[in-house]
């Protein structure tokens, strides 16, 4: 039987390697877009893990939507890429530092 | 005891992929190790009998987000050398703030008691003849029916976005402008000519 | 009486001021003096028939506001004028003066550039002093104080292009800030005891305020009255010039001549024996300020006069000689004698104008020669100025039938009868003062009138060019180099005589009215146990008595003894003063370095101020409030937002990387912290 214990430990897991990927990864756009979806695939397990361990079906409901919300997060993300691929010829993120004041 | 060992050959291949999507030297490989992370996860949410959600996860990460992904890493022409570079340069800081995170939760999980939490009871077993996608669907078309509706217009929004952001205008290109053609005046079409009549020759 | 009229007196010459000193190109030189001799002459007028209504026609005392200025909580500041019989004298005083003034300018700045600017300011000056005198309230008291002192401060530095008459100038304004420091001080203590600016609520709160204290510390204390008082006549101290605020009257002497006479000699400088005397209901309850005054009062009467004996610039003798005799009115003043005090104010103004005129007319007939050692044997050139001379001095030291007489030696004995504490030394500095002023008098008419012609080998002298420069060649028509001095033209003569009469005959004529009589009758007020003056009048036989009287008394015999001994000195074997300057070297040297006030004042106290202040301005200004607070602040503020800028480094995964340690952080803390 899969304790409450085992899926935090693991979504905790899962959780940081998508915050260490954020660093290791802060060129590339396409990798920091993937490592948000790890991390909301982690989120999305405690809430499943939750849901069942309390057997509260509304924690899957929120899963839910947060699937939908990431999908069009992704499909946003991507689309900015592609614009700004084709207005720089590059995804580096090194090469977008007009924020900087 | 079965589902124990699954649980844990899952959850090794999901930490497996999910260190390969965060070191794999392309991105391509990145993109299939994360096909792989939402594979197992599902895998996973099946053992703990949320299978909707694993069937979700499947159909929409891997058979579209994913494939979205990809789609945009195999087109467009990435110089991965430049990317690549100072790979190490913050590798530190990522790593410590993954163990910290570890740590933390794991001091969540395990060493706090005091959230109520029994980190070693395990989930709740289910009646028989339970389905997990009525329960969801009972819930979300009823309580949960506006921010469904919600999320529909979220998509349909993120739809819309994503092609403004991404469709080309061609100059050249014929188009009707509905706004101008109901705000024309008749100044703008007709011009009345007076003037004498002519005699025939 | 009619406030409108009472307006009018001031009103008329600050209005003739306005009108010469901004309209003086347009109405020309002639249009300058006419109006402001017009204008200062109706108010002499007016000032007349005011002292004729109080004295001849007794009218009551006036005592009013006319404009309220201002109101704060229940303290009126306003324009009031408080007309009584010491008022009445003094605006004709004032008056007078100031009319003799203009005249006189007329005459002797004819050819000056800032002619109408000259008369500007007399007039500015003629209004000061007259809302100074009418002054029904500390307020307007106040302001005519100050204005006053601007005035003089404008008309020491007339010639601002002379470095030395801007050096006076400074001088005079600084050391009569340091009076009017404890001026105010007084007046803030008045209106803090009595919630009001106007004497007659101070009058009246008098012996209310005799008995409280100040803490001065947790032990001790003073009493209100008596520091209310002394700070008052700080204030006394720094515009009637005594000690040790005297130092700016010898160098007023830098201003044009007729000016340094009669505002520094005969009026303005008296503003303080008139405040102390109108102040008589306040000082009266206090015997220590009083014996404060007296002592003061003591010491310049007596030390003042010894500069004068060594001092070799005729104005400069005169000018000891008026801060000497200012002492001894602060000396009657602070034994209660406030009429001999203004009496002798009154007899003063006339003998000393006299004097200063006459070494005024020497100056021009000398060719602006200001040393008395290159003078000499004038008397055979200069019959009438010195005759008129003469009768000045004798009136100065105090000749029985002059009027300096009656004054002086009135104010010799009020101190005599005085048991205040302190007044054993007055007195015995009031004797002696009276030798040094015979000493130092006669010292100068025997330099100046009689003995050898030293005058003729002095054709080459700075000073001489120094002042020519200034005055643009004024005076060319006196008399030329290497010629024989020449009696002046009769716009000096005139003046000379027209002063030398009332020098004689006011004295007499006015002692019994004003000093022994009731002429101030409720104007100053004498507590009956301090009224020296009315034991003085005891034995009081009219004018003429009271003068042969004064011939046995002492004061005549230490004049006579003083004029001896400047006979013998001076005159008689000149080589005497030399022997005696060479044996008494050292006290010699400490009477011509003036005690060394102005080597103390410069050297020490002026270069402290001013050291603390570039160290604060330094240190303090620059070092920590520029520096370290205000220009630090904004250092340490630019140098926080340079590092905390590297932060921003616009890359999205600096962003990012903040976000999540920071997330991880809050995570930390809230774990720890349950």
């Amino acid at each position: 039987m899969i304790t409450l214990g085992q899926l935090l430990t693991l979504s905790g897991i899962v959780f940081s390697l998508a915050v260490a990927g954020i660093f290791l990864n802060r060129k590339n756009v396409i990798l920091l877009l993937m490592c948000v979806e790890l991390l909301l695939l982690a989120a999305n397990f405690n809430f499943i893990a939750f849901s069942r361990y309390l057997n509260d079906i509304n924690g899957q409901v929120f899963v839910f939507f947060i699937l939908t919300v990431a999908a069009a997060e992704s499909a946003i993300g991507l689309a900015i890429l592609v614009v700004l691929f084709r207005e720089r010829r590059s995804i580096n993120v090194e090469d977008l530092n007009t924020l900087k004041g | 005891m079965l589902i124990q060992v699954l649980f844990h050959l899952f959850a090794a291949i999901l930490v497996l992929a999910a260190l390969g999507v965060i070191t794999a030297r392309n991105p391509v490989y990145s993109a299939l190790a994360l096909v792989m992370c939402f594979v197992t996860s599902a895998a996973i949410w099946l053992l703990i009998e949320a299978e909707f959600l694993a069937v979700v996860l499947v159909l929409v990460y891997v058979g579209a987000v994913m494939v979205l992904f990809l789609f945009v890493v195999m087109m467009l022409d990435i110089n991965l050398t430049e990317l690549r570079r100072g790979f190490t340069r913050f590798a530190w800081l990522g790593w410590l703030t993954a163990l910290a995170v570890i740590v933390e939760i794991a001091g969540v999980v395990w060493a706090r008691s005091g959230l109520g939490l029994d980190a070693h009871r395990g989930v709740a077993p289910v009646p028989a003849g339970y389905s997990n996608t009525l329960a969801l669907g009972s819930v979300l078309y009823t309580r949960y029916a506006y921010p469904f509706e919600l999320a529909a217009v979220l998509l349909l929004v993120a739809i819309v976005a994503a092609i403004s952001l991404t469709m080309r205008r061609r100059t050249g290109y014929k188009q009707q402008d509905i706004s101008r053609q109901v705000a024309v005046r008749r100044e703008d079409r007709v011009r009345l000519v007076k003037m004498d009549a002519e005699k025939r020759p | 009486m009619n406030p409108t009229l009472l307006l009018a007196i001031p009103l008329l010459p600050l209005v003739a001021a306005i009108v010469a000193g901004l309209g003086g190109r347009l109405i020309g030189r002639g249009g300058a003096h006419t109006v402001t001799c017009l204008a200062v002459g109706a108010s002499c007028v007016l000032s007349v028939m005011v002292l004729k209504q109080m004295w001849w026609d007794g009218a009551p005392t006036y005592d009013g506001p006319v404009y309220t200025w201002l109101v704060s909580d229940s303290m009126h500041m306003q324009v009031g004028f408080l007309i009584d019989r010491l008022t009445a004298l003094m605006i004709t005083v004032v008056t007078f003066v100031s009319l003799c003034v203009h005249v006189y300018t007329i005459g002797y700045m004819a050819d000056d550039p800032g002619y109408t600017r000259f008369f500007s300011y007399i007039s500015l000056f003629t209004f000061s002093m007259l809302m100074l005198v009418m002054a029904n309230n500390f307020m307007q008291l106040f302001f005519g104080w100050e204005a006053v002192g601007l005035v003089s401060y404008l008309l020491i530095g007339f010639w601002y292009t002379r470095p030395s008459a801007i050096f006076a100038n400074l001088k005079a304004f600084i050391v009569n800030r340091v009076g009017d420091f404890g001026f105010v001080l007084g007046i803030a203590g008045i209106a803090y005891y009595t919630y009001s600016l106007d004497y007659r609520d101070a009058f009246a709160a008098a012996p209310h305020i005799a008995l409280a204290a100040v803490p001065l510390t947790a032990t001790t204390s003073v009493n209100a009255l008596a520091l209310i008082c002394i700070c008052l006549f700080v204030g006394a101290m720094g515009k009637s010039a005594q000690v040790p605020l005297h130092v700016w009257l010898p160098d007023s002497m830098e201003g044009p001549t007729p000016i340094s006479a009669l505002i520094h000699a005969a009026t303005m400088v008296t503003a303080g024996i008139f405040m102390v005397a109108r102040m008589s209901p306040l000082f009266e309850y206090s015997d220590s300020a009083l014996s404060v005054v007296m002592v003061v009062g003591a010491l310049t009467a007596f030390f003042m006069g010894l500069l004068g004996v060594v001092n070799n610039d005729i104005k400069r003798v005169i000018a000891y000689s008026t801060l000497s005799q200012l002492g001894y009115m602060t000396v009657a003043l602070g034994v209660s004698a406030y009429g001999a005090a203004i009496f002798h104010l009154m007899t003063h103004a006339f003998f000393k104008a006299l004097l200063f005129l006459a070494a005024g007319s020497v100056i021009i007939a000398l060719h602006h020669e200001q040393d008395m050692r290159r003078m000499g044997g004038l008397a055979r050139y200069m019959p009438i100025t010195t005759v008129t001379c003469w009768i000045g001095a004798l009136a100065l030291i105090g000749t029985p039938f002059f009027s300096g007489f009656y004054s002086k030696d009135a104010i010799i004995e009020a101190v005599g009868e005085s048991h205040r504490r302190g007044a054993g030394f007055a007195y015995l500095c009031v004797l002696l003062g009276v030798f040094v002023t015979a000493l130092y008098t006669f010292r100068l008419l025997f330099l100046t009138f009689h003995g050898p012609e030293r005058f003729r080998a002095a054709a080459p002298h700075s000073e001489a060019d120094d002042h020519e420069g200034a005055h643009q060649d004024g005076h060319d028509d006196h008399g030329g180099h290497g010629g024989d001095p020449q009696e002046s033209p009769w716009v000096v003569t005139v003046p000379l005589i027209a002063l030398a009469i009332p020098s004689v005959l006011i004295g007499a004529f006015t002692v019994a009215p004003v000093l022994f009589g009731s002429y101030f009758g409720h104007s100053i007020f004498v507590l009956p146990a301090n009224d020296v003056t009315a034991r003085v009048g005891e034995d009081f036989g009219g004018a003429l008595s009271f003068a042969l009287h004064g011939l046995l008394k002492p004061p005549f015999w230490f004049a006579a003894a003083g004029v001896a001994t400047a006979w013998l000195f001076f005159l008689k074997r000149p080589e005497l003063a030399d022997r005696a300057a060479r044996r008494f070297r050292l006290a010699y040297r400490i009477l011509c370095e003036k005690y060394y006030f102005d080597w103390f004042n410069e050297k020490i106290l002026a270069a402290l101020t001013r050291g603390i202040g570039v160290g604060l301005w330094k240190g303090g200004d620059q070092g920590v409030i520029d520096g370290a607070m205000v220009n630090g602040t904004a250092e340490g503020i630019g140098w926080f937002g340079g590092v905390l800028r590297r932060v921003q480094s616009g890359y999205l995964y600096s962003y990012a990387f903040w976000m999540v340690i920071g997330l991880a952080a809050l995570l930390g803390w809230y774990l720890t912290h349950p």
